[in-house]
């Protein structure tokens, strides 16, 4: 066990499942446990998780498959089995909840749990109980996990990630303002590529830079992520672990590796990212009334078209339909270097595709053929039966 | 330009200006209502680039001239002057302003050059007819609650007009479909009507349209060419581009075979409707049918606020039948019935439903029904 002064004080915690996916894939089937194993569809798909062989040749998440497998070309490419990683999810998620109610899931392998209150409960601080936690997730379902404890959510984030895998990292608070200290701001959850860019402009590239701002000069310049920046630069975050945080929307994107204006292939884009968002709504039991299509042209501009359906709506082949003809309303902007698609207005998916479309006599049978074809997917992995589209 | 009207007359046609006048734009100029004075008779033009009306009216003109101002804020001026006003208009064509003045009130409005406004361009017309305003009326009123406001099907967003084959010979026709429910609306056809071109009207030409309809035998001029369309009284021409586009071949998705019927009070029924519709929160709520000899069961059954049901007495004599609307749809469809019973054919409980007056088969209606 580590030693930390404020060890038994802390109680904001971020518990993150180390390579998911393939820790799963290594569970169930030992005889990968000691091959390099990406989780990605198909030779031209991305990577979804790399375990931790594989990342030592330098394999990443969101790399494309054709570069992971030049970097490490014993790897052995496994299909997504999403059931089998809902089902581990939802196993994880029984453990926590014996430790809090107050849990927020950011994805089916990590959350943030808010332990403060909780040690006459269980007779142990929370540090103790989190060490418990990843015990009995590699005991009883064989899954590590690094924790990151902290006082506030930023900080907790930001420990997890500090020594994976199986890594149990403290930030107090004392040491708060000495660990920040000329680290990159990158490291905010949320700040992406353009974040940094625009960051960068104003000469603000570390924490330490950050520190130079005053209040009122951030909010000018960047409105309310300001004020947000200007409390993380100090180590502060008052944002609460909120306990089934309702989903707001549902959206997948992807990157090109080259900038593209080719409307076959954009076709192809948007029919997987329509199918990838379809398949969490439906894993969720949601549907949208909104469809989203976003666009980010070569010079970083962000295209975003939206429109309202009649009804709800979780099914690939509505969704993607709606893309496309937003896609299409768009016109010759390209080429592009993003492309994403996301549902919103988010209902339960009881109330969803329950009327047809007198004008498209065929969309119900697409719609039971999308059903069918689910199940087979859900039987045999999700590559197991595609739309010529897909192969785009 | 120096005039005097009667508030009464100033009120109606700016109102139909500024109706006009969309009221987010960029452009300064599309704000502004063109005043033009001449002879005895002023005229107010608004558009919208896709929209122009104009409004001649008689007036005391003591000086010829023409100039623009707000739309919006000449209507609030003329809308809270009191009833009888006389109400002069004076435009010195040197300070950029133009007077309103009506008894002891005084207004100066900032005008803007009258040569920037943008006429919409003469076109030739291929077709001209004459058609009875109550004849438009019903046309567009009956089809219009069905135009999609769905922005990708951009050729749904408006009521299609064009000649049709019916079984009596060729009629008007107004058809308008979001596609979950679809209207289809015949009227004699006018003389000189028979080469129009078929045209998509856009949802607020319907609109403005409409107040051009409300005197029952009044003769509206028609005018169509494939890009724009205008209606015409001795007062307003109220001209419109037509949706660019392919309106979907409609006759398909009628049903034909459907033999199943049920005829009942259009009133009894939206009433009912309504009531059992309350219960449920639900946007898109979904009303069940349970239809048995002579009898039909309204019901709603929503988990999480509660349940309803209705019973009414109607005439069906078929096979036991459980179908699904959405409660909105229903209501608008019973709502066009105002003679004679519903009649509904069905076929099956996932087949679009037909819905006419009695047996007149020149405005019917198809829904699409719900799963429940």
């Amino acid at each position: 066990m580590l030693e930390h002064p404020e060890l038994f004080s802390l109680s904001i915690a971020h518990m993150d499942c180390d390579a998911f996916y393939a820790s799963v894939e290594k569970r169930d089937n030992p005889d990968l446990r000691d091959k390099p194993v990406i989780i990605g569809g198909g030779k031209r798909g991305v990577v979804s998780t790399a375990c931790y062989i594989a990342r030592i040749k330098g394999v990443r998440s969101a790399m494309p498959m054709f570069q992971a497998l030049k970097l490490c070309p014993e790897a052995i490419v496994v299909p997504p089995r999403m059931s089998a990683y809902v089902d581990a999810s939802r196993a994880i998620r029984a453990m926590m909840d014996e430790l809090t109610p107050s849990i927020e899931p950011l994805s089916l392998d990590e959350a943030f749990l808010d332990l403060r209150g909780t040690e006459k409960l269980h007779g142990s601080p929370p540090a103790v109980m989190l060490a418990s936690l990843v015990k009995r997730m590699m005991d009883e379902l064989g899954l590590t996990g690094s924790i990151g404890l902290s006082h506030n959510k930023f900080l907790a984030k930001v420990a997890s990630d500090l020594d994976k895998p199986q890594g149990f990292s403290v930030i107090g608070k004392q040491e708060t303002p000495a660990f920040l200290a000329g680290k990159p701001v990158r490291m905010i959850w949320g700040i992406g590529p353009a974040g940094q860019v625009s960051l960068e402009k104003v000469g603000i590239r570390t924490f330490t830079d950050l520190l130079r701002w005053n209040r009122e000069d951030l909010c000018q310049r960047f409105g309310s992520m300001g004020d947000r920046l200007w409390h993380l630069a100090r180590g502060e975050d008052y944002r609460r672990v909120s306990a089934n945080a309702p989903i707001k929307s549902i959206s997948k994107e992807t990157t090109f590796f080259e900038d593209t204006a080719n409307t076959d292939l954009l076709d192809g884009y948007i029919w997987r990212l329509a199918e990838k968002v379809a398949d969490r709504a439906k894993a969720r039991h949601l549907a949208g009334r909104v469809v989203t299509l976003k666009l980010k042209q070569a010079n970083f501009s962000t295209l975003t078209r939206r429109v309202s359906l009649q009804d709800a709506t979780q099914i690939a082949d509505r969704i993607y339909r709606t893309a496309r003809a937003l896609f299409d309303q768009v016109g010759d902007k390209g080429p592009y270097r993003l492309i994403g698609v996301g549902i919103s207005d988010l209902v339960a998916e009881e109330g969803a595709d329950i009327s047809g479309d007198l004008l498209d006599p065929e969309a119900e049978k697409r719609v039971e053929i999308e059903r069918a074809s689910d199940k087979i997917r859900k039987k045999f992995g999700t590559d197991a039966i595609l739309k010529g589209r897909a192969l785009r | 330009m120096k005039i005097s009207i009667e508030r009464a007359a100033l009120l109606k046609a700016v109102s139909q200006a500024q109706s006009v006048v969309e009221r987010r734009n960029t452009i300064p100029i599309l704000a502004n209502v063109l005043i033009e004075a001449e002879g005895d008779a002023v005229s107010f033009r608004a558009t919208d680039l896709d929209i122009e009306v104009v409004d001649k009216t008689l007036a005391q003109v003591e000086r010829a001239g023409a100039t623009t101002v707000s739309a919006v804020m000449l209507h609030e001026i003329v809308r809270k002057l009191p009833d009888g006003a006389l109400v002069s208009l004076t435009d010195d064509g040197a300070s950029g302003r133009l007077a309103v003045e009506a008894g002891r009130s005084n207004f100066s409005l900032a005008t803007l050059p009258k040569e920037d406004f943008p006429v919409m361009a003469t076109s030739e017309y291929a077709s001209n007819f004459s058609a009875r305003a109550a004849d438009l009326r019903r046309l567009f009123d009956k089809s219009k609650f069905a135009i999609s406001t769905e922005e990708t099907r951009y050729y749904l967003n408006g009521v299609y007009m064009h000649v049709a084959d019916s079984d009596g010979g060729k009629v008007l026709r107004c058809v308008a479909t979001d596609g979950h429910r679809l209207a289809r609306i015949d009227s004699g056809l006018p003389d000189g009507a028979g080469d129009m071109p078929g045209v998509i009207v856009p949802r607020k030409t319907v609109g403005e349209l409409r107040k051009l309809l409300d005197d029952d035998d009044m003769q509206i001029a028609v005018s169509v060419s494939e890009t724009k369309i205008r209606f015409a009284t001795p007062e307003i021409t109220l001209t419109s581009k037509v949706i660019d586009g392919t309106f979907p071949d409609y006759t398909r998705v009628i049903p034909t075979g459907n033999t199943r019927k049920l005829e009942v009070d259009a009133a009894d029924f939206a009433q009912a409707v309504d009531r059992v519709a309350t219960v449920s929160s639900e946007r898109s709520r979904a009303v069940k049918l349970s239809l048995d000899e002579d009898r039909l069961i309204l019901s709603v059954n929503a988990p999480d606020s509660g349940a309803a049901e209705e019973e009414l007495a109607v005439a069906y004599n078929d096979e036991r039948l459980e179908i699904g609307f959405n409660a909105k749809y229903l209501l608008e469809i019973a709502s066009q019935v105002d003679r004679e019973n519903a009649v509904f054919m069905f076929n099956s409980s996932g087949d679009p439903t037909l819905m006419r007056e009695g047996n007149d088969t020149s405005a019917i209606y198809v829904v699409m029904p719900m799963r429940v």
